[in-house]
């Protein structure tokens, strides 16, 4: 490199940086490397090898955002890791971190009162809405369908408000923690849900007029990116995308955690397998969420408000701290809790998010740090098929297939 | 009307604009740096989880699009980079390459804590930050930041890129005299190369 | 014109984890005792874990499979410097079996910390892959038979020193850091 060369300018490349170009790697194959910038905007690439534009070979190559959560999680103590897995996902971060906190939970053998526990499940759905409705928003911009991205985007701000008045942030709440959760409902929360959710159901009768039942919607997803139901349970995908290959399977139903037993929802399936399948399990799931919130919201409504942390934590409490969360409703965190320590052992913790099955191995060996925290995310479980699903297709439906599968990257990452 | 109507294009600011620069009262090279402003167009490159808040910014909520700001797909047809949180090391190598497609004038802004030191991530193994990567002109903090303080860096590119004339000077000068030189230490993408199974 | 989908059968439910995770734990054991694969049991909050030979995971892997254990739901490593192992456990589960369904059972194995190796699993569970993958890249277990084993998430330079084994080291700022140490003492 000399000095004269001006990289700046963007006329000179003295790094002899370039953009990768095709290969050719057989007869009449060649290998094209789609992202990590493409007009999916997602961060990974995608290696596809194709004869004319029929995929017949597709690799994912991820990383692009690894953080190493599972590294820093092991040195930061136990409360400290829960704003850091958030950042794995942040518009879901209550499913993400849930999990971490009831493994933890499970350690210590402390567990959340009950009105905790169904302020968990009330920000639990209400991030699994506003993920979805992100997904539908992406999933439209890799269809070129620009006004259902507006409309995904501009209805998710109503429940990122609703977690924003319930929590005081809007995407990273750091809400649950070992022994209960960090608020309580504000005043005239709930008939703010009710609103809410009053509203986002005469949308979702919009939706499917105009993205689910457009014919050209519907011409690009239907048959495209199948499936079938043995080959999704070999895969090991999770979430919507196994549950629109009629794999009828939530973590909801099979261990069912905090109040989701007490509640009365159902878990929509479909049995094609293709993209328009995955999406119709979306909406439907919006739709059971938003009963579950009513639930929940009349519930909390009608209890008397009680502490929100659990008994063991709460006798630690100076008055101070009791003062303000019985008039505030907000539990503080205890400086103990930063260095505490947590009984040997070795607990799975998981849940289901938006994207699907979360699962935590968190392993204790009696310190103030987790010894080995593994996480399995549902992106994680999910980038599989991408290899399974893409080959056969033209390179046209790949956005279509990567959007019906919505890939979080920095949560596949971790 | 409201003050803020001057940033919007206001077809009369821009027909009286048109009839100063045809009378000759306005210089070119102001026009230059007042429409570079205003078509301020980032690319689709998505380095981190930011992109949710930036993905809200160009929602209709906080409508970043008012500004002139368009998210567009190919790196040759915008100016404008947002490092949208943390750069990893195998991102790195994507920025600088969709850095050197733009072309120039063209400004970048790092949005997030972790785009100024690391932010959560600051003693991770795999994460480099994006000032040794590419010179950065406006920084955001937060994690994440709120849509609110991207539209303000926005404005504020804008801002700066009309009172230090950077744009035109820049297009006159092949370089952009008032900023430093930067190139990355390490060549970030020599894993690409090594990792290939056929070598390019 | 277009009309609308058919919804399938929900999930049945809601169901006692306890009970899953008993049946799938006894499926589990039959499933090992009857191709004669000898194993011990480790006890976790939430799954049990199957301590098995190295030369007869394949066989117990495969026994799993036969028994309804369809899918990988991770494959978990854990490095223990002191005692110079490294351990490799494939939880898994099943979808299609309702008896079953969600109960994870691991299948773990102990392996030497200097030389780690074992034979690849992907034949059994195609689901295994890519989390093979990555216990190769973080801890340097060598997969034998892998189709496909190269690092995953990291950069080469990266993953030679696998950052997840115990000795690699990334330092975290105390609370103190800078603070003068008579403050510190208060």
């Amino acid at each position: 490199m000399s000095g004269e060369v001006r990289v700046y300018g963007g006329w000179r490349d003295d790094l002899g940086l370039r953009v990768i170009p095709s290969k050719r790697i057989g007869k009449d194959v060649y290998e094209v490397f789609i992202g990590p910038q493409h007009p999916g905007s997602g961060h990974m690439r995608i290696i596809i090898r194709v004869d004319g534009d029929v995929i017949v070979e597709a690799d994912p190559d991820i990383g692009y955002v690894h953080r190493t959560m599972e590294k820093l999680g092991e040195i930061r103590g136990w409360i400290k890791p829960i704003p850091l897995f958030e950042r794995m996902a942040i518009h879901d971060a209550c499913n993400i971190t849930l999990p971490y906190v009831r493994a933890v939970e499970k350690l210590m053998g402390v567990e959340a009162p009950l009105r905790a526990k169904y302020l968990r499940v009330l920000l639990c759905e209400i991030n699994r809405i506003a993920s979805h409705l992100y997904g539908f928003a992406i999933f439209s911009i890799f269809l070129g369908h620009s006004t259902m991205y507006m409309w995904a985007m501009g209805d998710r701000e109503v429940f990122i408000q609703l977690a924003e008045e319930l929590t005081g942030a809007r995407l990273t709440h750091s809400y649950p923690i070992p022994g209960g959760v960090r608020r309580d409902i504000p005043q005239g929360f709930p008939d703010m849900a009710r609103r809410a959710v009053r509203y986002m159901r005469k949308r979702l009768e919009e939706y499917r007029k105009m993205f689910l039942e457009n014919p050209v919607i519907r011409s690009r997803l239907e048959g495209v990116g199948v499936i079938p139901k043995n080959l999704a349970a070999e895969l090991g995908l999770v979430g919507p995308n196994a549950r629109g290959s009629g794999i009828a399977y939530d973590v909801r139903i099979i261990e069912p955690y905090e109040v989701y037993d007490e509640l009365d929802f159902e878990v929509p399936v479909y049995t094609e397998g293709d993209a328009l399948a995955r999406t119709y399990v979306r909406v439907e799931e919006i739709a059971q969420s938003l009963r579950i919130i009513e639930q929940v919201v009349d519930w909390l409504e009608k209890k008397p408000r009680e502490p929100i942390v659990d008994e063991s934590i709460y006798k630690k409490y100076p008055p101070l701290h009791k003062k303000i969360l019985e008039s505030q409703g907000r539990a503080k965190l205890l400086p103990w809790m930063a260095t505490m320590k947590v009984p040997a052992g070795a607990a799975i913790g998981r849940g289901e998010t938006g994207r699907g099955e979360i699962i935590y191995y968190v392993e204790s060996d009696g310190g103030v740090n987790p010894y080995r925290v593994r996480i399995v995310t549902p992106s994680a479980r999910n980038v599989i098929a991408f290899k399974y699903a893409l080959p056969g297709h033209r390179v046209m439906d790949l956005p279509a297939i990567y959007g019906s599968l919505d890939y979080f990257p920095p949560e596949a990452d971790r | 009307m409201e003050e803020g109507r001057v940033y919007l294009g206001n077809l009369d600011v821009a027909a009286k604009r048109a009839r100063d620069i045809l009378l000759g009262k306005i210089k070119l090279e102001k026009v230059v740096d007042w429409a570079n402003a205003f078509s301020l167009w980032p690319v689709h490159l998505t380095t981190s989880c930011c992109s949710t808040e930036f993905a809200a910014t160009f929602g209709p909520r906080f409508d970043g699009e008012q500004f002139g700001a368009l998210p567009w797909v190919g790196p040759r047809q915008t100016n404008l980079i947002v490092i949208e949180g943390t750069v990893t090391r195998k991102m790195a190598c994507a920025v600088r390459v969709t850095w050197e497609q733009m072309p120039h004038p063209k400004f970048a802004i790092a949005m997030g804590a972790c785009a100024l030191d690391g932010g959560l991530f600051y003693n991770s193994y795999n994460v480099v930050r994006p000032w040794e990567v590419i010179p950065i002109d406006i920084y955001i903090p937060g994690c994440p930041p709120r849509p609110e303080s991207v539209a303000r860096a926005i404005v504020e590119l804008q801002r700066r890129i009309r009172s230090r004339r950077v744009a035109s000077s820049w297009i006159r000068e092949g370089w952009r005299p008032d900023r430093d030189y930067v190139a990355p230490k390490e060549d970030y993408c020599s894993w690409q190369r090594t990792s290939s199974p056929v070598p390019l | 014109m277009v009309e609308a989908r058919e919804r399938a059968e929900g999930v049945v439910g809601p169901r006692r984890y306890e009970e899953v995770l008993k049946a799938a734990r006894s499926r589990a054991e039959e499933a090992l005792r009857a191709v004669g694969v000898s194993f011990s049991i480790e006890e976790g909050k939430g799954f049990v874990d199957l301590v098995v030979d190295v030369d007869s995971v394949v066989r117990a892997a495969e026994a799993l499979k036969a028994a309804g254990f369809d899918h990988v739901v991770s494959v978990t490593a854990v490095d223990y410097p002191k005692r110079k192992q490294i351990k490799v456990a494939y939880h898994v589960t099943s979808y299609l079996d309702p008896e079953i369904a969600g109960g994870i059972v691991g299948l773990a194995v102990y392996l030497p910390r200097a030389s780690p190796e074992m034979p690849s699993l992907t034949s059994v569970w195609v689901s295994a892959e890519f989390m093979e993958r990555e216990v190769y890249e973080f801890f340097g277990v060598h997969f034998r038979g892998h189709p496909d084993l190269r690092p995953l998430l990291l950069v080469p330079e990266l993953a030679e020193k696998h950052p997840l084994r115990k000795d690699f080291v990334v330092r975290e700022e105390s609370i103190y850091e800078g603070v003068p140490e008579r403050v510190r003492r208060g």
